[in-house]
């Protein structure tokens, strides 16, 4: 190596000195300039997604991730009418049952006052039914690290017990539980809307993905009643949508929609979990053009 | 008894036809007789040519389909999800052309496959070449066609794509767009001579890229793959040195008809497999993406593997802007949209020539080099390539995010000095294990262990010529492939 350096610096120069020193002055000056440039504000900033990851455009995210506990707690708005909801359970054993719990699993973090704790966790008084059914159906409350991303796993209580934190917290007040009829839903609509308010952030069939700062789930996990409190409460950085913005008829489309990707339409064989290219090439290199190097490896040396 | 036959009367006097009109009965024989050498790397880039074919007959069909226009209609075909949906004209003849037109969604399959395999039998044919040193004087003309070959394989994938118009090709342009703006000085005017306006650009824009994919490039690929043919048959082929194998001959198999056969087994092989793929396996599902708008984005949108290294190159990419007083001179997607390919293809333009430099070595070689021979070329190959598929692999950390809980942002920082690093990990590596491969003469895939040997009449041994170790002695004489003043390493 060292003699091939040294051949390649000692080689005869080719271009005349006079050109090679004009080449090095503006190269120098160049650089200067550039170095000497304000860099711009967000110069460190690039790991976020550019906009060649294609989360950057309409639906994408607008907010980055909030520290807990300092005060954010969005509250869903108040149904507006010919919204379906649900009835929120409530009687005093529920009740207590449901104080026992929160003061055992829930109040280290969000205060025996459900006030929240700063630097831990928002309040959760007047959140209502919705949000403590959402976080607990999906296994997200009771959190382990307060400053992580809650994210879904097996629910931790039984349906009788969410029933009970749900009463509980909810006689803080706030609204009831959104809820919707998939059923009722149009899949044409359920697919416009979902690209057009959801896909930026959980990829078009569902398959979820990344977010400043934040995993965005897949949805294949989530039932209906999940996808109409997630869509009214916004958890984490996902922004809340109120009646205005995706009405009940449209809410349940999208839930429909989002039941549908579960298993969608693999017209073309099999779909490779549908997140597009990445399986693709994979295919590609792995399966296709592989399987022809086997055939070339097999034939290409007969004559021996 | 034996009766010589004559050739039936019909055949002859077609052959005379032939050959009174054209005289070609030297240039088949000639051609008949061409060797082609034993060694199944070299089907490599036949697997190419037999994908351009299946894409060649398979463009043809969907060409008679498509309507290259973004005049904006209603959707009303049989696909519910879509119905009533607002999209380009291009987009709903492809929907058509996967749902109404028979076998039309497994052509249009078959044809996207096989565009993801051609360009990467491209490269790993073009792997083989390099690290086997077929580049060399007087085929460094033929590789620089390959190459050639290869940018245009790339673009033209990209276009056929991108004709599409579904939400993922229409955020793909998106992207291309903001690259071409950012080329400093020309970027602008560039955009305005693709797109013939501001971005998504004019109506003129799909029948350009139409006339662009089926017709400019396939064509040019046609012309320089017949080139590329012949060229090899005029400079005849490489070989791996071997008994009888020298430098001036070809040692293998005549192209009829033992050749031919099995090259056609191999093109039946090639269509097979693509059309298998492309029967069983989902490819591009565009009414899951829906059409584009520019108001519309999904999350995770990449583009063909083959365009992949550039995303990954995007994201890499420090958000560096160079300014001159509050203007900015070159935007961030130059670095990895523009300047990294430049820098790739250069580098490996450059690199017969660099290597004649730096060895002195300014001969002409038929016969290759078998990689471990030249630790310090395969090492500074094997480098290279790191670095490249590091990058490429960047592109998909978004995933590796979902999949493994493994941070972007972590990611991104670590791959900007891994992307450094570990190439120079990979040179020292496999410069080391050329050379432990080549003392101890084991073969890195047979794992051979010793030698063959035979008894002479005279009672002592001799090692068989097509053992590894070579014919000759033990001791003497050079290993395989180092023929004498060819020491260097590189
Ligand atoms: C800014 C990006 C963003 C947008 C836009 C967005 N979401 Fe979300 N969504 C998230 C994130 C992040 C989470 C995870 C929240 C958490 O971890 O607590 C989530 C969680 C969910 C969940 C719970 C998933 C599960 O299985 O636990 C559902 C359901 C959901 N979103 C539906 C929707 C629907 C429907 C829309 C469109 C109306 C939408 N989201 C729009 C980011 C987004
Ligand atoms: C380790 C601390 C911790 C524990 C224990 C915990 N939480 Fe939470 N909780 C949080 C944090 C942090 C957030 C805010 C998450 C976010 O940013 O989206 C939160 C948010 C919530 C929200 C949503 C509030 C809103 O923004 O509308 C509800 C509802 C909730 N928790 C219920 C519960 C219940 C019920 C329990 C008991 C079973 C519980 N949590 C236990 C930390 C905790």
């Amino acid at each position: 190596m060292s003699a091939l350096a040294r051949r390649w610096l000692t080689r005869r120069a080719r271009a005349p000195r006079a050109l090679r020193a004009t080449v090095a002055l503006l190269m120098g000056t160049a650089a200067l300039l550039i170095l000497a440039s304000p860099r711009s504000p967000q110069a460190s900033g690039a790991a976020t997604p550019p906009a060649a990851t294609g989360s950057g455009g309409a639906a994408a995210p607008a907010q980055a991730p909030q520290p807990p506990g300092t005060g954010r707690s969005k509250f869903p708005e108040a149904p507006a009418p010919g919204e379906r909801t649900v009835a929120t359970p409530s009687s005093p054993t529920l009740l207590a049952e449901g104080r026992s719990l929160y003061e055992e699993g829930c109040s280290s973090c969000h205060g025996m006052d459900l006030k929240g704790r700063t630097r831990m966790a928002p309040s959760l008084v007047g959140v209502g039914a919705g949000p403590v059914d959402f976080y607990l159906s999906t296994g997200r409350m009771p959190l382990e690290n307060p400053h992580a991303e809650p994210l879904r796993t097996t629910p931790l209580y039984s349906r009788a017990r969410i029933q009970a934190l749900v009463a509980f917290v909810s006689s803080f007040g706030g609204p009831p539980a959104p809820t919707t009829d998939p059923g009722a839903g149009d899949l044409a609509l359920g697919l416009h809307d979902f690209t057009l308010d959801c896909a930026g952030c959980h990829q078009i069939v569902g398959r979820g993905g990344l977010t400043i700062g934040a995993i965005v789930p897949e949805l294949q996990s989530a039932t209906a009643q999940q996808v109409a409190e997630a869509v009214r409460m916004g958890p984490y950085v996902m922004p809340r949508f109120g009646p205005r913005q995706i009405d009940q008829h449209a809410l349940d489309s999208i839930a429909r929609y989002v039941l549908w990707t579960r298993a969608p339409s693999d017209r073309g064989g099999w779909g490779i979990s549908n997140i597009g290219p990445i399986p693709e090439g994979m295919v590609a290199w792995f399966l296709a053009l592989t399987a022809l190097v086997i055939v070339a490896r097999l034939i290409g040396e007969r004559t021996n | 008894m034996i009766v010589a036959r004559r050739p039936p009367r019909r055949l002859a006097r077609t052959m005379r036809l032939g050959e009174e009109r054209l005289g070609a009965a030297r240039a088949i024989k000639w051609a008949l007789r061409y060797v082609f050498p034993d060694h199944w790397t070299f089907l490599l880039g036949e697997i190419a040519l037999y994908a351009f074919i299946v894409l060649v007959a398979t463009g043809v069909f969907l060409t008679l389909y498509y309507v290259p226009s973004d005049t904006q209609v209603i959707y009303r075909g049989p696909y519910d999800l879509l119905r009533g949906e607002q999209m380009s004209e291009a987009f709903r003849s492809v929907l058509d052309l996967s749902f109404n037109v028979p076998a039309g969604l497994l052509v249009r399959q078959i044809h996207h496959w096989a565009a993801d395999v051609f360009v990467a039998a491209i490269v790993l044919h073009l792997i083989r070449i390099f690290f086997t040193g077929a580049y060399r004087k007087p085929r460094d003309l033929n590789y620089f066609i390959g190459l050639t070959m290869l940018m245009l394989a790339i673009l033209e994938g990209f276009a056929g794509y991108s004709l599409v118009d579904d939400l993922l090709s229409g955020m793909g342009l998106a992207i291309a767009y903001s690259v071409a703006l950012s080329i400093p000085f020309v970027g602008a005017q560039l955009g305005y001579l693709i797109w013939g306006g501001q971005f998504p650009g004019s109506s003129d824009f799909f029948p350009r890229l139409e006339i662009i994919h089926v017709l400019v490039i396939p064509l040019a690929l046609a012309v320089l793959i017949t080139m590329h043919l012949a060229m090899i048959m005029r400079h005849r082929h490489t070989q791996f040195p071997g008994p009888g194998r020298r430098e001036r001959n070809v040692v293998g198999t005549p192209l009829w008809p033992a050749y031919a056969l099995r090259s056609i087994g191999l093109l039946l092989a090639v269509a097979a497999v693509l059309f298998l793929v492309g029967g069983l396996i989902q490819v591009n599902p565009i009414w899951q993406w829906g059409p584009y708008h520019g108001y519309l984005s999904e999350n995770g949108a990449q583009p063909d593997w083959y365009i992949g290294w550039l995303i990954g190159a995007l994201r890499l990419m420090p958000n560096w802007e160079p300014t001159i007083a509050g203007h900015t001179l070159i935007p961030n997607p130059f670095w990895g949209g523009v300047l990294f390919p430049t820098v790739v293809f250069a580098m490996m333009f450059a690199w017969p020539a660099l290597e004649r430099r730096v060895t002195g070595d300014y001969r002409r070689h038929d016969l290759l080099d078998r990689p471990r021979d030249r630790p310090v070329r395969t090492a500074i190959g094997a480098a290279f390539l790191s670095w490249v598929v590091i990058i490429f692999a960047v592109g998909s950390t978004d995933r590796i995010f979902v999949r493994l809980h493994i941070p972007y942002e972590e990611q991104v920082h670590f791959w900007r000095v891994g992307v450094w690093l570990l190439p120079i990990i990979v040179f020292f590596a496999t410069r080391q294990t050329c050379r432990w491969l080549a003392r101890t003469g084991s073969h890195p895939l047979r794992a051979w262990e010793g030698a063959l040997i035979a008894r002479r009449p005279d009672g002592g041994f001799e090692v068989l010529a097509d053992s590894p170790e070579g014919p000759g002695s033990i001791e003497s004489g050079p290993p395989i492939g180092t023929a004498p003043g060819q020491e260097s390493e590189l």
